[in-house]
Formats: C-alpha cells, structure tokens, sequence
C-alpha cells in the first residue's frame, strides 16, 4: 500500500469516514462558516455555486424567459451535479477504507 | 429564536451583551453575504454573455441584454433554489 493511503486509512477509522461523508455531503459548501451551519444557510450559498455552474451548462443567451427546455437542463442538472457528489464522496471513502489507488 | 436576549444580558458597567441583537447582526451580515454572492456571479455571467469585444462604454444592445441577462440569472437561481430544496427534503427522508 502506497504511503499515501496508508496515511488516510491510519486517519480515518470508520467511525471518522461516516463523519465524514455526513460533513462532504452537499448539505456543506465548502466555504460555510460555523455560525452559518448553526444558522442553517449554508443551502444557500450553495446555490449561488450550483446556478454558477447550471447557467454554463444550460443558458446559451438570455431571453425574454427561461424556455422549458432550459428550465429542465437546470433541474437535471442540479440533481446530477448532487448524484455526482455522492459517487464522489462514496468512492473516496470506499478507496481509503481499501487503501487502493 | 425567540427568548433569547432576555436571558444573556451581562450587566455590570453597561456592557449589556445581548444574544438576540448579536443574532440579528449577523443575520444582516449573511444577508449582505448573501447579496454580494449574487451580484458577483450574476456580473460575472453577464458580462460574459452580453460584452463581445469591449467598446468606449456600453451601448443599447449591452444594456438590453444585461438587464435581461440579471432577469433570467434570477429566475435561474429560484429553479434551482426550489430543486435543490426538494432534493435535500428527499434525502432526508431517506436517512
């Protein structure tokens, strides 16, 4: 096992993974101050990323309203974007608790 | 939220800290976050879309466009405002 990976698996018993999963969850943006997850508005910060992102990927140029095809491009896309996190998230943790690469 | 100044003040020498006014400070203070978080992305995204190649200033198609562009980035941060939150609510049964 690389020492890479020895290093995060010696970190991170099992107890530490779940934590972790539950905190790299989408429910954190990354930028979240403390008083701010008390608060609960993290959500919306993390909003303000997720349309960033969804206007690239759905918004070609603005028009007088939002289509409806563009409507559901930035639905999908916002529930991928979530899917994709969690495959991100679960995998990592499956390859630390392995300590493959 | 509610009841929660009444109980914290420390007297003394008139340096009353009150949790409920600390809360709404930074309740503005997200607020102002919150704001500034917008117009930084929205200005981003529109300037992308709306400005080719920069002139002297802006002209009336720049304008058209921006204030259109600021509509629809709008309208985009609720849809997925609103997806977002039924998402969270789903997972959240789930757990």
């Amino acid at each position: 096992m690389s020492g890479f990976w020895r290093l995060w698996r010696d970190q991170f018993s099992q107890e530490h993974v779940d934590r972790f999963r539950q905190i790299r969850g989408f429910t954190h943006f990354p930028g979240c101050s403390e008083i701010q997850k008390i608060l609960s508005v993290c959500c919306v910060f993390q909003v303000h990323s997720f349309t960033d992102v969804c206007w690239d990927k759905c918004v070609d140029s603005p028009g007088s309203k939002l289509d409806y095809r563009t409507e559901t491009c930035l639905q999908n896309c916002v529930e991928r974007f979530i899917d994709t996190t969690l495959t991100i998230t679960n995998r990592f943790t499956q390859m630390v608790q392995k300590g493959t690469h | 939220m509610d009841g929660f100044g009444s109980d914290f003040s420390a007297g003394g020498s008139g340096g009353k800290i009150d949790a409920g006014t600390i809360m709404e400070q930074v309740k503005v203070q997200i607020a102002v976050a919150n704001a500034q978080e917008l117009l930084q992305r929205m200005t981003d995204k529109c300037f992308k879309k709306c400005i080719g190649k920069p002139g002297s200033s802006l002209d009336n198609s720049e304008q058209k466009c921006i204030a259109m562009c600021m509509d629809r980035y709008m309208d985009a941060w609720n849809t997925v405002s609103r997806t977002y939150n039924s998402r969270l609510q789903r997972e959240r049964a789930r757990m």
